[in-house]
């Protein structure tokens, strides 16, 4: 974890950790070592509320392929969704 | 000398009179010996991280681990603290050097200490390591591939964390500096200006760039790991914590 390069944002929603749902507030998005996926360098994406605590995190490690793939699913989802 | 070590949680105080955690492993017998205090990597307190302490004990050290992230995140998983840690921008210098202050104190009020402190840091703990020999007097001083001693992060980058090149004039021990030739953080380039700065100061120290490795080749629960580069660093740091701490 040492390019140190974090991009972080305020997020609305909710997530699923490991003591079950909670509200987010908080995203970072960061390119760096993981602690599980078995690559050298991953993407990597917490969800967070710090105000519940450091244990209310989702956390994902993808690789840079998977990375790119979601954001195009995520792009495709929402512009196919119905106005609203 | 017997096999036999006490390795458990402590408390100790830290920067700012803070009391917070450290793992410390210690021999159980009675030989006088030196103390070595291990920054843990960006990833935090973690298993990896004390079964290093745990080693150095069997080497003959007392050993303590201070865990940087324990005011953030006191009791959090390693890999919650580390983000909690991360989106906080990193630990502030100061404090850093306050908790080592506090671990190294706490080595030398040990029964067997003989008052030598030897301190080794991975990743952020790299830097992190020479920030403290620059800071504080220390014996002897290990960077494992420590990113920006000299450098800064990138530009927008949330880490407040920057190069310490006006701090190297007091580096006050030997320094033994163990890199990865595929690094990017420090790159080769960036360990060379330090070579030469330090040589500059008249400083001592030791620098093995090792071909075929990266970042955290030590990390032996990581893709990153190079047995061959990690056993010949690991005999580095014996030789040199035996000569130094003695």
């Amino acid at each position: 974890m040492c390019t140190y390069a974090t991009e972080k944002i305020k997020v609305a929603g909710s997530g699923k950790g490991a003591d079950g749902w909670f509200r987010l507030s908080d995203a970072t998005v960061y390119f760096d070592h993981p602690v599980h996926a078995l690559d050298e360098h991953t993407l990597n994406i917490d969800f967070l509320n710090p105000a519940k605590g450091p244990g209310a995190r989702v956390a994902v490690e993808l690789t840079e392929e998977s990375g790119r793939a979601l954001m195009e699913a995520i792009r495709i989802a929402l512009d196919s969704a119905p106005a609203h | 000398m017997s096999d036999a070590l006490r390795a458990e949680t402590v408390r100790i105080t830290g920067a700012n009179g803070d009391e917070i955690e450290a793992y410390l492993a210690q021999p159980l017998d009675d030989t006088v010996r030196g103390g070595v205090v291990v920054i843990h990597h960006m990833p935090g307190y973690d298993a990896a991280t004390k079964e290093i302490v745990r080693r150095f004990a069997t080497m003959g050290y007392d050993a303590i681990c201070p865990n940087l992230y324990f005011r953030e995140a006191p009791g959090a998983s390693p890999d919650d603290a580390a983000a909690t840690a991360r989106a906080a921008g990193g630990v502030p210098d100061a404090r850093l050097v306050g908790d080592v202050d506090g671990a190294a104190t706490h080595l030398k009020g040990l029964p067997h200490a003989n008052g030598k402190i030897g301190v080794i840091g991975y990743c952020s703990g790299g830097r992190q390591t020479v920030l403290s020999a620059c800071s504080l007097q220390i014996d002897a001083a290990v960077d494992c591939y420590g990113a920006f001693v000299v450098g800064n992060p990138p530009e927008g980058s949330a880490s407040k964390v920057r190069g310490i090149e006006e701090l190297l004039p007091n580096l006050s021990c030997p320094l033994l500096g163990l890199f990865g030739a595929d690094d990017s953080h420090p790159s080769p380039e960036q360990t060379a200006t330090l070579e030469s700065i330090l040589t500059e100061h008249g400083k001592t120290f030791d620098f093995h760039t090792y071909e075929g490795a990266g970042h955290a080749f030590f990390a032996v629960d990581r893709p990153s790991y190079r047995p061959e580069a990690a056993v010949d660093g690991w005999e580095r740091v014996t030789a040199f914590f035996g000569k130094q701490l003695a």
